[in-house]
């Protein structure tokens, strides 16, 4: 495993754009520092062996949680529509998608 | 994250969702056919599907809305599948259940599995982002083998959730011209299996048969109703093209909005030649995601490499691993009906000796259209077999959900009249229209109404002599070997009778004329 390189402006300025969060220069400088010790912290586990761990997915020892695939009435549509900020004939109105969804 | 061996590479992009696509195409493959290029140099086209099939349970994958099509929009919603805050994820039983189902009619392994998020902003997921497996597909390998006795490869059969329905709203009714959209939640967390093939696809011909024997299985899994037109299945097509004769795969592009059968086999063919004339022309392809414009009958250009989406995958805290007991993998097995192939073989059987070309695409078409076990009743209750396939594939197929219910008594006792000579072809196609459009009945009460009777032997020989006596001229030619008079004499005789005369018994009595 190589050594991973450190977090840098651009990482952050990547993953604002991923968030849609527009940071000003000094925020981007704050949160990459911020960010990089954080990084930094959970680099420590390198330094640990842990070949014989298995990966973890889950912290609790639970496995299987189901139910019966049986139907139950949601929520009523009105009360639904009323919370959003515009709706149209029974739908959600949204600004205009630019682009296709992924 | 690295998906482990096995599971990277081929069609997929080793994620959940099958968009974006950042690698190149994996490891080898099988497949010979060759396709032409515009050119001298010969070209083949390397395809690898994406089946998303939404799954048959009575909910959803994670909430106990309802899982319906058609249904007013926004009325199967609730707290979960709309991504209101403290609301929780809990797995469907039965989706799990399908979900194995289709894996052990595919071949696959049913491994311990786990869920991640999909994080992406599009209106159609209200969480911003979809679950889905990642990196440890509950389905991993496996294959399809087609009639046309090919094999297909499949990489994994994985689960998620379906997202909502978005409208585009505008003059135009063109996506970036649309000034709004409109979005119903229905169908978010609907139950969905994506099935990924291997690139083993070598045709737009062949991928038509991979979805048709896959729509084929999938029904009969009882995972899927197979409705492509209501989108209960959907395809993605990866396609590459590549100099024949070489093994390395050529750029692929990843075409999305295959809504039919039709359109995936247009869509290939289109982007096959697309990519052959810019190889030809550039030596280059880029690796985008296209779109299929049906009307225009191309692909367009989605989103470039430089804007392919970064998904963040990371582990679904709020669902916990699932590891299917062997007990239940082997009951899920065990439910599943009898697939496409052994249904064709039991049709071959019925025939008796090896089928005619013919009748391999009718036993094909049968199978297909469901209708295999009327065409099995009708021959336990006396019908003769070759005679039941044939008005199954070529009859029945035209109005299929009224020829499901069709009662296969009255279905073998009208085959039974007209083999026996008591009605002609014509006759019996048009009493099967009535026991279709009535879901039975009595065929022989049905030709009486109609006044349908057999010509006898012989007032049939009778109208035969009157008509080869009008035509001395043409009978003379026939009589000197003009073979194909016989359509003529046919024709005649046919028109004499009022289409009552039986088109064997007719060509019966010209050679016992002749002789
Ligand atoms: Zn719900």
């Amino acid at each position: 495993m190589s050594e991973p390189k450190p977090l840098g402006r651009d990482d952050v300025a990547h993953v604002a754009r991923l968030a849609r969060l527009s940071l000003s220069e000094a925020e981007l400088e704050m949160f990459t520092d911020q960010l990089a010790r954080v990084v930094d912290h959970a680099g420590d586990i390198a330094a640990l062996d842990v070949e014989s761990v298995p990966p973890t997915a889950h912290p609790l020892p639970v496995r299987n949680v189901l139910r019966p695939d049986e139907p139950r009435p949601g929520l009523d549509r009105d009360e639904v529509l009323a919370a959003a900020p515009d709706s149209e004939a029974g739908r959600f109105k949204v600004p205009r998608i630019v682009g296709e969804a992924p | 994250m690295r998906p482990p061996a096995g599971i990277d590479g081929g069609a997929g992009d080793g994620g959940a969702g099958g968009a974006g696509g950042n690698r190149g195409a994996g490891d080898s493959a099988t497949g010979d056919a060759v396709a032409r290029g515009s050119g001298a140099t010969d070209w083949e086209t390397v395809v690898g599907l994406e089946v998303h099939c939404e799954l048959k349970t009575q909910t959803k994958l994670f909430c106990c809305c309802k899982n319906a099509f058609g249904d007013e929009p926004n009325t199967n919603v609730c707290p979960v599948c709309l991504g209101l805050p403290g609301s929780l994820p809990v797995l469907n039983a039965f989706a799990v259940e399908l979900a194995m189902r289709i894996g052990a009619a595919l071949h696959c392994e049913v491994r311990p599995s786990s869920f991640h998020r999909k994080n992406y902003f599009y209106p159609d997921m209200p969480k911003d982002y979809q679950i889905s497996q990642y990196d440890e597909p509950i389905n991993v390998g496996g294959w399809l083998d087609l009639p046309d006795g090919s094999r297909v490869r499949i990489v994994r059969a994985h689960l998620e959730e379906d997202t909502g329905k978005t409208t585009h709203q505008g003059e135009s009714g063109r996506i970036h011209a649309a000034d709004y959209a409109l979005v119903d939640y229905n169908r978010a967390g609907v139950p969905l299996v994506e099935i990924v093939s291997e690139p083993d696809i070598r045709s737009s011909a062949q991928a038509r048969r991979y979805v048709t024997e896959l729509r084929a299985v999938l029904v009969a899994t009882g995972a899927s109703d197979g409705r492509m037109e209501e989108g209960s299945l959907r395809v993605d097509a990866n396609v590459s093209v590549r100099r024949a004769g070489t093994t390395a795969y050529g750029t692929r592009c990843e075409i999305k909005n295959l809504n039919s059968l039709r359109s995936l086999g247009r869509a290939i063919d289109y982007e096959t030649a697309r990519q052959i004339a810019l190889l030809e022309a550039t030596g280059v392809v880029d690796q985008e995601t296209r779109h299929w414009d049906e009307s225009g009958g191309r692909t367009i250009p989605l989103r470039s490499k430089e804007e392919a989406f970064d998904y963040r995958y990371f582990p679904e805290p709020d669902l916990v691993p699932l590891v299917p007991e062997a007990e239940w993998q082997a009951r899920a097995a065990g439910s599943v009906g009898l697939l496409p192939s052994a249904r064709r073989q039991r049709l071959v059987g019925l025939i008796g000796g090896a089928p005619s070309a013919h009748q391999v695409d009718q036993v094909d078409v049968v199978v297909a259209q469901g209708l295999d076990d009327l065409v099995v009743a009708a021959v336990a209750q006396g019908a003769p077999a070759e005679l039941a396939l044939v008005r199954a594939a070529n009859e029945l197929a035209a109005d299929l959900d009224a020829a499901l219910a069709l009662d296969p008594g009255s279905f073998a006792q009208l085959l039974t009249m007209e083999a026996q000579g008591a009605l002609t072809a014509t006759q019996s196609k048009a009493v099967l229209a009535e026991l279709i459009a009535a879901g039975g009945g009595d065929p022989a009460g049905i030709a009486a109404e109609k006044g349908f009777e057999a010509l006898s032997q012989s007032s049939l020989a009778a109208v035969v002599r009157e008509v080869v006596g009008a035509n001395p001229e043409e009978w003379a030619r026939f009589l000197a070997g003009e073979d194909k008079l016989a359509g003529f004499f046919t024709g005649q005789v046919m028109r004499a009778t009022g289409g009552k005369a039986d088109g064997k018994a007719i060509a019966a009595e010209l050679r016992r004329l002749r002789r």
